[in-house]
């Protein structure tokens, strides 16, 4: 097995499998979010089941954290490896007569994304931690959706959002798809596999552009 | 047809090559990219300077010995075909054409546009091959069934000539359509299911050592592939690594 955990395959396995729990998670992400603007008190309520329930908090959350890491890590460590194997570049090269810009440029989508979790966590996981840990406040299950309208109150902030979300698309067209090949799938299903990963990298960073500018748009209003 | 050529060119293994501009003229249409490296390396000659190093031997699509980066894409911008294959026609007059070796640090180069691709000898030393009794008692192979779509994919992956495009088209440099060519050759069949498990992990485990790059399934290496191996092999080479795995 040690040979296996260092081998090229399995970390090959180990980004496709953290992407594809990333992508569950995703779709999920957008459902909850979805209903903040259908029903504020559905979101509210989902909110606070997530953010009360041990199950969530304490087995969930940290999986999820850890997938977030071992698929950025991973990814950059891959990254590094895969420019030391071209020591010398090209003069001239050109990728883009024989692959997509999206499968070339992962990294850059990768990190862009990267960079808006590191404000998506400020915004809402750190927060969310200062308003129950730290500050110790009581439970308000009636607060999260006015929190997150608030959050897209400034003009900067939903437009790094929007971009994010369009990287996060690019990332997912690839990736998403990708994963199957990684796994070994590569059948008559794989056509229809790509159908579906299209169909999921436009439709579900669309569902987070238009809450962010459907909260921007329709601000909460205090009288 | 008049052109310029940029050709990269280096003393030996130790030294630090760079491009080097020759003009040349009289090419034409129906010469192929190799006799007109052939035609410019007359005209060194004459004048008394070095002759440009590179790979070649059957010229005929072949060997897989040619090994050039034109114009930024291994063996030219034609599909399917080798740069022995590649004709001058291809090309307009006046045109510029830039020529490098493949470029893998697992493919260093040896001399001009020569490079040594005994990397690939050792993934394929490492488990290409099925171990036969040739004592005189050899099992006939066509004393086996084996299904027609698996004869056939096998001998898809077989027509891989080991020239190194996938490596060169990879923005990894990543040898995985060669290793998955060659695992799955073999483990198609079942002469070769027998010593399946060992092969697929010492031929990844050598692919690795040898420092090439990890596959990010962008597809350049199926489409530069002069045989035009599929990644289907890629997709098999890891099944059969996984399911290996298991076996322990």
């Amino acid at each position: 097995m040690s040979g296996f955990a260092s081998s090229s395959i399995a970390r090959k396995v180990v980004m496709a499998l953290s992407g594809l729990f990333l992508v569950l998670f995703l779709a999920q992400h957008a459902t909850i979010n979805l209903s903040s603007v259908i029903s504020p008190e559905t979101f509210n309520k989902w909110s606070h089941f997530m953010g009360y329930n041990a199950v969530v908090q304490f087995i969930l959350q940290p999986i999820l954290i850890a997938g977030v890491v071992v698929h950025f890590v991973m990814g950059i460590a891959l990254e590094i490896k895969n420019n030391r194997a071209r020591n010398i570049k090209y003069v001239k090269y050109r990728g883009g007569a024989n692959a997509p810009w999206v499968s070339r440029n992962m990294i850059i989508t990768g990190l862009v994304v990267l960079a808006f979790l590191g404000l998506h966590f400020y915004d809402f996981w750190v927060h969310e931690m200062a308003y129950k840990y730290i500050e110790a406040n009581p439970e308000d299950p009636t607060r999260y959706h006015a929190e997150t309208v608030e959050k897209f109150e400034p003009f900067w902030r939903t437009v790094i959002y929007v971009i994010s979300f369009v990287l996060l698309s690019l990332h997912l067209w690839h990736g998403f798809a990708s994963s199957f090949q990684t796994m070994g799938v590569n059948n008559k299903y794989s056509p229809a596999i790509r159908s579906f990963t299209r169909l999921y990298a436009i439709v579900v960073p669309l569902i987070f552009i238009f809450i962010a500018l459907y909260h921007h748009l329709n601000p909460i209003t205090h009288s | 047809m008049k052109l310029l050529l940029k050709i990269w060119r280096q003393k030996n293994a130790n030294s630090k090559g760079k491009m080097v501009d020759y003009p040349i003229s009289g090419i034409e249409g129906d010469m192929s990219f190799l006799e007109m490296l052939d035609v410019l390396n007359q005209e060194l000659i004459e004048k008394g300077e070095d002759p440009v190093v590179f790979d070649h031997d059957c010229r005929e699509g072949i060997c897989g010995s040619c090994s050039l980066q034109i114009n930024g894409e291994p063996h030219g911008p034609d599909r399917l075909i080798t740069t022995c294959q590649l004709h001058m026609r291809k090309f307009n007059d006046g045109d510029t054409i830039v020529i490098e070796p493949f470029r893998a640090t697992a493919f260093p180069v040896i001399k001009d546009l020569m490079i040594d691709r005994s990397a690939f000898d050792r993934i394929q030393q490492a488990g290409g091959y099925i171990s036969v009794n040739t004592s005189g008692h050899t099992v006939d192979a066509n004393a086996i069934p084996i299904e027609k779509d698996h004869a056939d994919e096998s001998f898809n992956a077989a027509t891989c000539i080991g020239c190194g495009a996938c490596v060169a088209a990879c923005k990894n440099a990543s040898a995985m359509l060669f290793t998955s060519a060659k695992v799955s050759q073999f483990a198609l069949l079942p002469q070769g299911r027998v010593e399946a498990t060992e092969r697929v992990q010492n031929m990844v485990r050598q692919m690795d050592l040898e420092g090439f790059g990890n596959c990010t399934n962008t597809g350049a290496c199926e489409v530069e592939c002069p045989k035009g191996i599929s990644l289907e092999n890629i997709a098999r080479m890891n099944r059969e690594y996984l399911a290996a795995t298991t076996k322990g």
